[in-house]
């Protein structure tokens, strides 16, 4: 049995999520009433589940990783002063970053608050420092911030409603140690700082995040929230409501 | 600023400029301006975490793992000294696309009569496993690895990016510079192929179906 010729590529547009609302339901109604398609349908998605298993993905060697994170590296306090001199003479790279530890000690880098969040949430993903204290359990991590910070956030696990919370940090933003707390969305990570608002501060809300990150705000009694993550901005608006629903009640 | 633009489009995969061995610069480029300070912290926020997916993207093209060690590194050299000319549009997508025309800049500078072969596959089992279990898992990895390996290298890439990158069909043709109808009739030959070879060769320890 064998799907329907002038269904197949709707399969396949319907297993990517391409396909728009009218065809999404044109399809899924083709697919209860046409055993061909529906066992096409399936095929697909179990080859689906079996390329995307962990392991099948390669993940970059730990000399490789070392030496882009070195590329990168933001320049140190103290610039190269002699390399600097004459980066026509050095390669090209090199010289781009030689002139770029020139230029760094002209203009101190400041970073606006929301850049410094998504820095901190990129941080703890690469740095393989996602949590200090790793649980699910809330009344694990609520006591773990006691005595190392001078407020207390609210500590819910929202796995039923599809962030799991998988642990806690302290991390440092906007001048002061704030708390993080961590959930992951599938295979993304969502970090939620949070510290006290400001007296007579309102937060600072600056252009919109880097390209691929989400970030969203709110604030509850003296606490302010940041919500940061790469996943779709319509599911940290969802964790937003999750999260204030649990820790309103 | 006036930086080394890498433009994403079709310059960029249609004619790639000749590129130097992996880790040497070209002569000239010295002159080219510098990243500024909040530039390199862009590139670290924005291009830097896809290090994982662009060595797995990589490896996967030219199934050698040293190969792709030196392609990523290529990539991420020419990535950050063109960062100055990205403005805006995916940073991922960006990437990959270098990624990819460092691959085929290698391929053509073998020529068509040198084929990439994949890597022997390891057979040493990991510490802590029965050999039995060494064998199930492995056996499993290696033989999706395997097949998706052995797909033709369009069928291959595209296959890649959707289901390894989880990429919309729009990307894929950009970073690929191929129609959507194209890449969508090739995802679609890849899955076929690969159900073909998996269902041959599935594992009988591993449940394929419900």
């Amino acid at each position: 049995m064998s799907a329907c010729p002038d269904k197949e590529m709707l399969l396949h547009g319907l297993l990517d999520g391409e396909l728009d609302a009218a065809n999404v339901q044109a399809v899924e109604g083709h697919l209860k009433t046409c055993p061909g398609c529906a066992e096409a349908y399936r095929d697909l998605q179990a080859l689906r589940t079996r390329i995307a298993a962990p392991g099948i993905a390669y993940t970059a060697p730990d000399a490789l990783r070392a030496r882009l994170e070195a590329m990168a590296a933001p320049p140190p306090a103290r610039p190269a002063r002699v390399r600097a001199a004459a980066p026509w003479a050095v390669s090209g790279l090199f010289a781009a970053l030689a002139a770029g530890l020139a230029i760094a000690v002209v203009q101190p880098t400041t970073l606006a608050l929301q850049d410094q969040l998504v820095a901190s949430h990129v941080r703890s993903t690469l740095a393989q420092h996602l949590v200090d204290v790793e649980t699910s359990d809330r009344h694990t991590v609520k006591p773990w911030f006691n005595g190392k910070i001078d407020f207390a956030p609210p500590v819910v696990d929202l796995a039923g409603e599809g962030f799991p919370l998988v642990g806690g940090r302290l991390d440092y933003l906007d001048h002061r140690v704030v708390a993080a707390l961590v959930y992951r969305r599938n295979k993304h990570v969502v970090n939620l700082f949070v510290w006290p608002v400001k007296p007579g501060l309102l937060p600072a809300r600056d252009a919109a995040p880097p390209a691929g990150y989400s970030v969203v705000h709110w604030t509850q009694g003296p606490l302010q929230f940041w919500a940061v993550s790469d996943v779709e901005p319509r599911d940290l608006e969802a964790f937003h409501q999750a999260f204030a629903k649990a820790t309103q009640s | 600023m006036s930086g080394r633009i890498l433009p994403f489009g079709p310059r960029l995969a249609g004619n790639p400029e000749p590129l130097p061995p992996p880790g040497r610069a070209r002569r000239g480029e010295a002159a080219d301006a510098p990243l500024s300070a909040a530039d390199q912290a862009r590139f670290r926020t924005l291009v830097l975490p896809h290090m994982d997916s662009a060595y797995s993207f990589a490896r996967f093209l030219c199934r050698d793992a040293s190969l792709a060690e030196d392609l990523v590194q290529d990539a991420f050299l020419r990535a950050f000294r063109g960062f100055a000319g990205f403005r805006g549009g995916d940073p991922k997508a960006w990437l990959f696309a270098i990624v990819r025309s460092s691959h085929l800049t290698w391929a053509r500078s073998r020529g068509a009569t040198l084929q990439a072969v994949p890597d022997e596959f390891e057979q040493t089992p990991a510490e802590g496993d029965t050999p039995e279990q060494a064998l199930l898992r492995q056996g499993e990895v290696e033989t999706v690895r395997g097949a998706i390996e052995a797909l033709p290298e369009p069928f291959r890439e595209t296959l890649v990016l959707r289901e390894l990158e989880e990429m919309s069909y729009r990307e894929i043709a950009e970073i690929t510079q191929a129609p959507i109808g194209t890449v969508m009739s090739r995802l679609a030959r890849a899955r076929a192929m690969l159900l073909g070879a998996l269902g041959a060769e599935a594992d009988p320890a591993q449940e394929t179906k419900p």
